[in-house]
């Protein structure tokens, strides 16, 4: 019996690779396990290896596995890129159509079903993926009869024979397992799991979801990988609201609309990854310098210009504290989960209305994507704050006075209005301004505005702006991170702490205004402090560094080569780092 | 009842005096009176130049953006409270050079907003260079030799990009520009109205007079039919798009906000955002 199983299905772009590691696991994740699911695509439909890695584990799993336990193959080249990850024991299932060949030195046993011949037989080739499914049930001791509802729901539409035959198509390719392996593998048979019922999604939908939840009812973005996932779930659900997704004509678009609707009073979210967010740079200053509350997210994906586009890295995040000219109070913060996602987004919109500035959540490309189970949500948790609107008439102005929207206050917020109260007529300019919105040069004027700003949030508060784990009062590491890093950290840790380490870990929630109070004790407690990120120069730790100090003892642990961090890696490395005297 | 005198502010524009922009400021507070609009019911979008600064001058909700992006800002207001008057206003460079973008694309989208431009031809508030509304040859700070790109016909191109009001007016025709703009509001959808309104200090050839020397009023043309856009497209050319009046009228195509699936016929700023538990129950239950 495993408690933990890692699969992955290749082959072409197209293929219906990605259908067949969704069945498989929409199965799987309401019979109770946990799944996480990262697939490895490239930027084009058709054509070019794809493949999606699915771990299986009856606890709960955030991260990529080191290695492989059982391998789908639709062609060659999926085993030729990655039969090295397979461990001995480890299982490759191949359609007899290629002629698959183990490579050599591959201590896995190849098991050669005839995928293609069966699906075709049955009716269609494109039930391969079904008969594959069909063959790691049998090689999981997992039920065929499981399939059953999810298929119906998949194919229900089509009629009660696709559906007939979809299942015959698994329950042939269980058999075809049966028979052509025999008693010569060892099945890999998975010990149950506790049938509870999880949501199973990526992180761009619990964004979505929380900014529904959050009151979002506008939403103005422009596609690209991989936030478009945010705007397509939206634009089904924000009419049963009233409200809608605009795609605008790029990000400039985007964002300045977004900056319309949340001035105008309805909360207006845009969502895009680096290049978008170079777009709306200027727009992010306007938001900041007529106090307009504004949502933006930034899926990080490898950059500069289109980079790797279709891959992890974490290389915004100098840019989006820092971005935009001139100075500017800004929120950027980062989930570490999908649950954080979800809270988080809601917690956008909040700190939006109640700082009158913008808000960056900052996600990245494994965590917007990495699709995975996820505990059932807490309704009582969703709260609306609005901060200091005003949604009453207000009395009547003397001499056509202009409303104070930007009176200057102790916290620096100031009451707001939207366009339509009666008698709250106002001006808002991207030129300084005065109280009531009025163009001022005036040097007293700039200096109290621009105090008045910044002063908002110096007080910030955010409810967990470190996830922490300090499990030592003195650590011999310090493991800082941030956004998806988190999951292949905290499997580092045990891994690390086999080995004699003390380890306490820390991933940044709230990157700006940074927790530099919260997080020093952690680092002065620490003999060594290693910061783990996707990127090559080091931003993360540059932050720390500056906000915190403590720069003799910090080290980066790096990786930009667009692969996610696997657990592995990071305690590979650290061990090195840290036994070396590296640090 | 609001007259045009409740839309004036405390605020004295920075404008140099002759400025075609004092005009336009005037019509838009005379027409939002005829209209019967208040002060609170109407939002004005603009953009960065000296034109843009005309937000600032009217007793109404007012936004004075960044260059080129009156349009999404000016949309979005609309899309969060269909209960406002939106206009949109900037420059000739706002709107046709660093805004082109949305000029066009908000006319093929069709949100209820009337965008006015006030077009001198020029760049007045960064001293005076070249503009896409500029003709060949026009000598500038920063075409020395003369302008050696075509100029830009933007009423033909508003023809093409599907903008269902076309017009275009001269600011010292204070009552056709009035009317002009009260048709632009009344029109539901997305208006284009370009006005020519002389820079005084940079522009020393598009001047009051010039304009009233090339000007050709539509009202003159015999038989000109706004509905037919085919003859508008023709007449636009036969005059090299010196022409002022309504160009083009489409009243039947329906706006963004009409058609899109599920929109609120209530203001989405007052709705209330609070999701009910069952509803929420039912958005996770699509993931399990
Ligand atoms: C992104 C950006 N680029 C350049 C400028 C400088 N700028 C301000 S107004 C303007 C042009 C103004 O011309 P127009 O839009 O025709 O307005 P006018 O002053 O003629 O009314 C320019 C280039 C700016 N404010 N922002
Ligand atoms: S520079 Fe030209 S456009 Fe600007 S205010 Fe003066 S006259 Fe008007
Ligand atoms: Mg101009």
């Amino acid at each position: 019996m495993i408690e933990q199983l890692s699969w992955k299905v290749g082959g072409q772009q197209g293929e219906g690779i990605e259908s067949t590691g969704e069945i498989f696991a929409i199965a799987l994740n309401r019979m109770g396990y946990y799944l996480y699911g990262y697939r490895h695509f490239s930027s084009r439909i058709k054509g070019g290896h794809t493949n999606n890695k699915i771990r299986v584990s009856t606890n709960e799993v955030r991260s990529v596995s080191d290695d492989l336990d059982m391998l789908i193959a639709f062609d060659q080249e999926t085993i030729d890129v990655n039969a090295h990850e397979l461990h001995s024991g480890g299982i490759i299932i191949g359609d007899a159509k290629f002629k698959p060949v183990k490579p050599e030195g591959c201590k896995a046993e190849l098991v050669i079903i005839p995928f293609s011949e069966i699906a075709t037989e049955l009716g269609t080739s494109l039930m391969k993926n079904m008969v594959a499914i069909g063959a790691t049930s049998a090689a999981l001791g997992v039920d065929t009869a499981t399939y059953q509802a999810v298929v119906e729901e998949i194919f229900g539409r089509k009629g009660e024979k696709v559906v007939t035959s979809n299942m015959e198509a698994i329950q042939r390719g269980a058999d075809a397992f049966v028979q052509s392996a025999g008693n010569s593998v060892q099945t890999l048979s998975l010990k149950k799991a506790d049938g509870k019922n999880r949501m199973f999604m990526i992180g761009n939908d619990a964004i979505a979801l929380g900014a529904l939840a959050g009151g979002a009812r506008l939403m103005a973005a422009y596609p690209i990988t991989p936030a478009s996932e945010i705007m397509e779930y939206l634009i089904k659900k924000l009419p049963e609201f009233g409200g809608t997704v605009i795609q605008t004509e790029d990000e400039i678009a985007a964002a300045t609309m977004a900056i319309g609707s949340n001035y105008a009073g309805v909360r207006t979210l845009t969502a895009s990854a680096g290049p978008g967010l170079s777009l709306m740079m200027e727009a992010i200053g306007l938001s900041g310098i007529t106090e307009t509350p504004l949502v933006i997210v930034d899926t990080q994906r490898g950059g500069p210009s289109t980079g790797l586009p279709t891959k992890q890295e974490q290389s915004d995040l100098l840019a989006m504290i820092y971005g935009t000219h001139g100075e500017i109070p800004k929120i950027v913060i980062a989930p570490s989960t999908v649950e954080e996602a979800f809270y988080d987004a809601i917690e956008a919109f909040n700190l939006a209305e109640e700082y009158q500035c913008p808000v960056i959540l900052l996600s990245d490309l494994q965590l917007s994507l990495g699709k995975q189970t996820v505990e059932p949500l807490d309704y009582h948790k969703i709260k609306i704050r609005r901060g200091k609107l005003n949604d009453q008439e207000l009395p009547e102005r003397e001499d056509k006075a202009y409303f104070k929207r930007f009176e200057v206050t102790d916290d620096g917020v100031s009451n707001r209005v939207i366009p339509g109260t009666k008698n709250g007529v106002f001006h808002v300019t991207g030129v300084e301004h005065d109280e009531t919105g009025k163009p001022s040069e005036v040097p007293e004027n700039r200096k109290d505005q621009m105090e008045k700003r910044l002063r908002k949030i110096s007080n910030l508060s955010f409810p967990v702006p470190i996830y922490k784990r300090e499990e030592h009062e003195e650590s011999d590491v310090l493991l800082i991170g941030f956004n998806s890093t988190r999951g292949s950290i905290e499997e580092a840790i045990p891994r690390l702490e086999e080995d004699g380490f003390k380890v306490n870990h820390a991933q940044i929630r709230l990157v700006h205004p940074f927790p530099s109070d919260e997080l020093l004790p952690m680092l002065k407690a620490a003999k060594k402090v290693v910061v783990v990120e996707h990127n090559a120069t080091g931003q993360l730790a540059s932050l720390v560094k500056m906000n915190a100090g403590h720069g003799d003892k910090i080290e980066s642990l790096l990786k930009y080569d667009g692969n996610p961090f696997l657990p592995g890696d990071i305690h590979q490395q650290c061990k090195e780092m840290l036994a070396n005297g590296h640090i | 009842m609001a007259t045009f005198k409740d839309f004036r502010n405390q605020v004295k524009p920075n404008w140099c005096p002759g400025c075609g922009d004092f005009s336009v400021q005037a019509a838009i507070q005379r027409a939002a009176a005829n209209v019967g609009l208040e002060p609170d019911d109407l939002a004005v979008v603009s953009g960065i130049g000296c034109s843009g600064r005309i937000s600032g001058y009217i007793n109404a909700y007012g936004f004075h953006g960044i260059h080129g992006r009156s349009l999404p800002i000016a949309q979005g207001v609309k899309m969060a409270n269909r209960d406002l008057t939106v206009i949109a206003s900037g420059g000739d460079g706002d709107g046709f050079a660093i805004g082109m973008g949305h000029t066009i694309h908000a006319m093929r989208r069709n949100i209820d907003v009337t965008y006015i431009v006030m077009d001198n031809q020029i760049y007045g508030l960064t001293k005076g260079q070249t503009s896409p509304t500029s003709a060949e040859g026009f000598k500038t700070k920063s075409t020395p030799s003369g302008s050696i790109e075509s100029s830009l016909s933007i009423m033909e191109l508003a023809l093409s990009s599907g903008c269902g009001f076309v017009a275009q007016s001269f600011s010292t025709d204070l009552k056709d520009l009035v009317a002009i703009i009260e048709l632009g509001i009344q029109h539901k959808g997305f208006s284009l109205i370009n006005v020519f309104s002389p820079c005084v200090t940079f522009n020393k050839v598009n001047t009051y007079d010039w304009f009233k020397q090339n000007l050709v009023s539509l009202n003159d043309i015999e038989g000109y039919d706004p509905t037919n856009r085919m003859l508008a497209m023709q007449t636009l050319m036969e005059h090299d798009g010196l022409v002022k009046g309504l160009i083009y009228h489409n009243p039947t195509r329906p706006s963004y906000q009409e058609s899109v699936r599920g929109y609120s016929a209530e203001a989405l700023s007052k709705q209330n955002l609070a999701l009910p538990e069952e509803k929420f129950t039912e958005l996770m239950a699509e993931f399990m």
